[in-house]
């Protein structure tokens, strides 16, 4: 039940995604949001779908295995869905009593669901080619310029990776507790949601204290190897681009440059329609 | 009422590049009022054996009765199941959540349905069965040593009267001193309260010592199931599993192969020095 989380999952196999820099990684995802919020028109949309399809069918993830972190965020979506369709002002397509359903409202409410599946899809994939380890790397070294402004990178970077690497074993955890518990006759499925909040009570009370416990315990196994805070630390495997990290590098910078242009057609197309009238024609 | 498991299999992550058979086609019958012992190596596949025998995990393929009945059915009360069938975890102690012990032990009877009185009873008759110590029954579990918190831990779920126990690895962790004290307080369990014991264990000494049947699990399947006598006779083949034979047997086997007549199929320590005495006593 509870192993259906795949947010935070690495998925292990061989691929050219798998072997990217995180850092390209990072800034892709990124880049990626970004142009997913600009697009303007629907080939814009065509152009992000192509982009990510290629991502993942680089990546050897099997497809199933990232549309099953949409199932997550199933609620937002039709929350979503539901207000942009109800709540936005136009030309009514449908009227039902007292609610109105508006071509914008169908089309809002079908862009907003396209990008918020996008959106969880293509961090999924971030993550599913990208060790927590090496993603922290990648974080650390990619924010590495707010040391300016005495922000203790290396130590943030450590926790984050420490929280990402505890995510699994909690999890396996909290299983273990639940079937121990079932075992002793726990219902946890039955009864009103007071009665089922309830029920999680023997749960969670194992949960923290191992929690406590294993925190304890790593802080002392860190002490006892004298970590004595981040920086100054090396690393066995530093992050130095290769060849295809360029090539990724550039492959996003076009993605980048033919968003713009294509998700935003209209405007620079009226901008040159302007040009064209105010200046050549007169 | 026996428990039959009938060709179960257990594939794990089915649907990626990597499945794993955790189980694989086993078939057992485990009739009531047995003693037996389930070893393997780590990965073997007992800890999951164990969580289908009380319907925690659904097997791939295969079925399971009790009393006659198919526990994956979807009419099948797995919490009678439960109370019939009690599962103790590895580390049992990591379940404890009540503010004292007694109220920790009296979680399972209330959940399965026993009135308050019944309930306080069971709880008084399963921690004077696991020989806690009665000036802490009101303690806080996490004030007890390791070993009291696993007595605890145990009688929580004897509490619930079960005819089958299931221990898995019910002595990691624990001094030799504190193994087998939770080992004859099982026996004891076994002898006298007539409950049928499967003890999971990686350690062949604990199981040559108690049990009268042995399960050797290896890559999900299983490898033997007979008497302990038999199953340690296959030295090589256990070894091959990364499973050794107890340490009395190898003296006694080293000393027949330098030719003293001792008893090859001695399993305790006892059994060992007495049959390599008399071997001793014939050769003078």
């Amino acid at each position: 039940m509870i192993r259906d989380i795949t947010i935070g999952q690495y998925y292990q196999t061989e691929s050219v995604i798998h072997r990217l820099d995180p850092r390209v990684k990072l800034l892709g995802t990124l880049l990626f949001i970004i142009a997913l919020f600009n697009y303007k028109n629907p080939l814009g949309y065509v152009l992000g779908i192509a982009f990510l399809f290629m991502v993942i069918k680089l990546s050897h993830v099997p497809v199933k295995f990232i549309t099953k972190g949409l199932k997550g965020i199933v609620i937002i979506m039709l929350m979503t869905v539901l207000i942009n369709l109800f709540l936005t002002p136009g030309t009514a397509a449908l009227t039902l009593g007292k609610v109105t359903i508006t071509y914008e409202g169908i089309a809002t409410a079908f862009t907003m669901m396209l990008r918020l599946m996008l959106l969880i899809m293509g961090s999924s994939v971030v993550t599913l080619t990208t060790t927590p380890n090496n993603l922290t790397d990648g974080l650390e070294k990619g924010m590495g310029f707010l040391r300016v402004f005495k922000v203790p990178v290396g130590d943030v970077a450590m926790m984050m990776s420490i929280a990402l690497r505890f995510i699994p074993i909690l999890l396996e955890e909290t299983d273990r507790i639940m079937k121990a518990q079932l075992a002793r006759g726990a219902d946890f499925e039955s009864g009103n949601l007071i009665k089922k909040a309830k029920s999680l009570v023997p749960v969670l009370v194992p949960l923290f204290v191992s929690a406590f416990r294993r925190a304890g315990d790593l802080a002392m196994a860190m002490e006892a190897r004298c970590y004595r805070g981040g920086d100054g630390r090396t690393k066995m495997k530093p992050l130095i681009y290769k060849k295809r990290d360029v090539i990724a590098y550039l492959i996003l910078f076009s993605f980048t440059i033919g968003s713009i242009f294509i998700g935003r057609w209209h405007v620079i197309s009226d901008f040159f329609y302007s040009l064209y009238v105010n200046y050549i024609l007169k | 009422m026996p428990l039959i498991l009938d060709h179960i299999s257990q594939i794990y992550n089915a649907d990626t590049e990597h499945p794993v058979k955790a189980l694989d086609d086993v078939s057992l019958v485990i009739p009531e009022g047995q003693f037996i012992g389930v070893i393997g190596h780590t990965g073997s596949g007992k800890s999951t054996l164990m969580q289908h025998l009380n319907g925690l995990m659904k097997p791939t393929s295969g079925t399971i009765s009790y009393n006659g009945q198919d526990i994956s059915d979807k009419d099948f009360d797995k919490k009678e199941l439960r109370k019939h069938v009690g599962l103790v975890f590895q580390y049992p102690e990591h379940q404890l959540f009540e503010t004292d012990v007694f109220a920790d032990v009296c979680f399972g009877p209330k959940n399965i349905g026993m009135s308050k009185k019944e309930t306080e009873l069971a709880a008084f008759d399963a921690l004077r069965k696991v020989a806690f110590p009665e000036d802490l029954y009101y303690a806080s579990v996490f004030e007890l040593s390791g070993g009291q918190k696993r007595r605890a831990a145990i009688a929580g779920v004897l509490a619930m009267k079960p005819d089958f126990l299931i221990l898995d690895e019910p002595t990691a962790g624990l001094d030799p001193v504190g193994r087998y004290e939770i080992l004859d307080m099982v026996a004891k369990l076994h002898k006298e309260a007539g409950i049928t014991i499967i003890l999971v264990s990686h350690s062949m000494e604990d199981v040559a010592m108690y049990v009268e049947r042995v399960v050797v699990m290896d890559h999900g399947r299983v490898a033997f199931d007979d008497t302990p006598k038999e199953v340690f006779s296959h030295s090589e083949e256990l070894e091959e599993m990364g499973l050794a034979i107890p340490e009395p047997m190898k003296i006694t086997k080293k000393l027949i192969e330098l030719g003293i007549d001792a008893d090859p199929g001695a399993l305790t320590a006892t059994e060992a020095a007495d049959s390599i005495y008399e071997a001793l006593k014939k050769t003078k």
